[in-house]
């Protein structure tokens, strides 16, 4: 298949980007689309152009490296998936194709379509962890019993990559669905408690510290968000919130 | 009370627009509860709006309360929309915002700012000459100038008999206002944090109704005065 894409293109931070226009012929439609995107590359070097900077590294759809704002969605039009897990038979010989970063104050461009995401490890440093003795004595995890229900709500919060997806289709750049998982995989387990009046008050500071947006239940989030989060986690998140605020 | 620090959270911000959001819906209701009355029996709907208009606690609480969440929730709500906007500097040059959440979901800043412009209308049709004749000119009694019926159903009337214009205008504030219902309403319950397997789709089945129906219901009070009287 022949395709149009425009792709986002900037040198640094500190400079302006804007869309450059690329033609590429050729596509087998069982190419995944970061290969697709390997054989422009290919094509920009051969010619002595700077190849496109993206981000990626597993290419199975588990680390939550690979970005990419595909055709007005996050991780492009298929569902559940992460854009390394996108194949060219979602598209259409002929396509135009719009390839931009993940956009956010909170996300700034690095390079490219390559940004820097290290705001949520700072609101992960802020609070996502549990304190353990490690002292060689430590209590086997499976000795403490769990509800099987919140053993597996609190799988499905931790199965969050941390892709950012969230916060890219987030008409307001809210990081709440990433915030939520995080404090939901832990306010669900009795490991969890220890540091849980402090969690979501301290994680909620350094997200807004981070300059994401204000989250007004639209629902983009767990539309687009690779791993199925569920809005409840927000829900989740917001009550945390309120305990640790009322019984501060 | 939210202290100071979580008053100015994201969180803090979204559960006191849902504070007053719920408040609001309350107070839709019981509006609508009264307004029906002035289809069913003109008498009832007469004591009863002469009981809300004169009752010290309706006056001096409740229409404080009600004054504060219209002005804050309207205020603050554009306050959030124009620090959400500022969260991304650099737009998409391609956004698809309908493959993965309402319109009523993305233009709450829209639908808000339609039922703003109808309360400017309804406040110069209605609230305006009921502030003038009770605290400017004194008259407390609720009865038309120089006879001793009440006035309220006659004026509720007047107002929509034979004038095209204001009901169409009501029409289409209504539709904005179920419009922003049918986003609000589940939001609010989400907000504060009331989000059940079993129960929220119950919720937003409920939210839908209530959206849908409150206003139509007062659409039908405007179209039912506008024929009531012979043209």
């Amino acid at each position: 298949m022949n395709l149009n894409l425009k792709v986002w293109r900037q040198n640094s931070p500190e400079e302006k980007g804007q869309m450059v226009d690329y033609q590429l012929e050729g596509i087998s439609e069982h190419m995944s689309f970061l290969e697709m995107m390997d054989v422009l590359n290919q094509k920009l070097i051969n010619s002595g152009e700077r190849p496109v900077a993206f981000d990626h590294d597993c290419r199975e759809g588990i680390c939550g490296s690979c970005s990419m704002f595909i055709n007005g969605e996050a991780h492009g039009p298929v569902k559940g998936t992460t854009t390394c897990q996108l194949h060219m038979r979602s598209f259409k010989d002929g396509d135009t194709i719009f390839i931009e970063p993940f956009r956010a104050n909170a996300f700034p461009v690095i390079k490219d379509l390559v940004i820097n995401r290290s705001a949520f490890d700072r609101i992960q440093h802020s609070g996502g962890y549990i304190s353990v003795n490690t002292s060689g004595n430590t209590q086997d995890a499976n000795a403490t019993p769990i509800p099987k229900e919140n053993a597996d709500l609190a799988m499905d919060a931790a199965t969050c990559i941390g892709c950012g997806a969230c916060v890219a289709t987030c008409k307001n750049s809210s990081a709440m669905l990433f915030v939520g998982a995080k404090i939901s995989q832990y306010a669900l387990l009795p490991q969890g408690q220890v540091e849980a009046k402090d969690r979501a008050q301290n994680m909620v500071a350094q997200m807004d510290a981070e300059g994401f947006g204000n989250c007004t239940n639209t629902g983009a989030c767990e539309v687009e968000c690779p791993k199925g989060i569920s809005l409840s986690n927000i829900a989740r998140m917001n009550r945390e919130f309120l305990n640790g605020s009322i019984t501060e | 009370m939210l202290s100071k620090k979580q008053k100015f959270s994201s969180i803090g911000k979204k559960v006191l627009m849902a504070l007053t959001g719920f408040f609001l819906m309350f107070f839709l209701l019981q509006h609508l509860s009264i307004n029906l009355l002035s289809v069913v029996n003109a008498d009832v709907f007469n004591k009863v709006s002469h009981f809300m208009g004169t009752n010290p606690v309706v006056q001096y609480v409740l229409q404080p309360v009600l004054i504060f969440s219209v002005v804050f929730h309207f205020a603050w709500g554009m306050v959030l929309e124009y620090q959400n906007n500022q969260a991304r500097d650099v737009k998409y040059a391609k956004y698809k915002g309908n493959a993965n959440a309402t319109w009523m979901s993305r233009n709450m800043i829209i639908s808000g700012l339609a039922v703003l412009a109808f309360l400017a209308i309804h406040f110069y049709d209605f609230w305006l000459p009921e502030i003038n004749t009770k605290y400017i000119q004194g008259d407390m009694s609720g009865m038309k100038h120089g006879s001793d019926n009440f006035r309220y159903h006659e004026e509720l009337v007047s107002k929509f008999a034979h004038q095209p214009i204001r009901v169409v205008l009501y029409i289409v504030a209504f539709m904005m206002l179920s419009l922003h219902l049918l986003h609000g309403f589940q939001s609010s319950f989400q907000t504060v944090g009331f989000n059940h397997s079993k129960y929220t789709p119950i919720l937003k089945k409920l939210g839908n109704l209530f959206a849908i129906a409150v206003p139509l219901g007062f659409v039908i009070i405007a179209i039912y005065h506008y024929n009531s009287q012979p043209h």
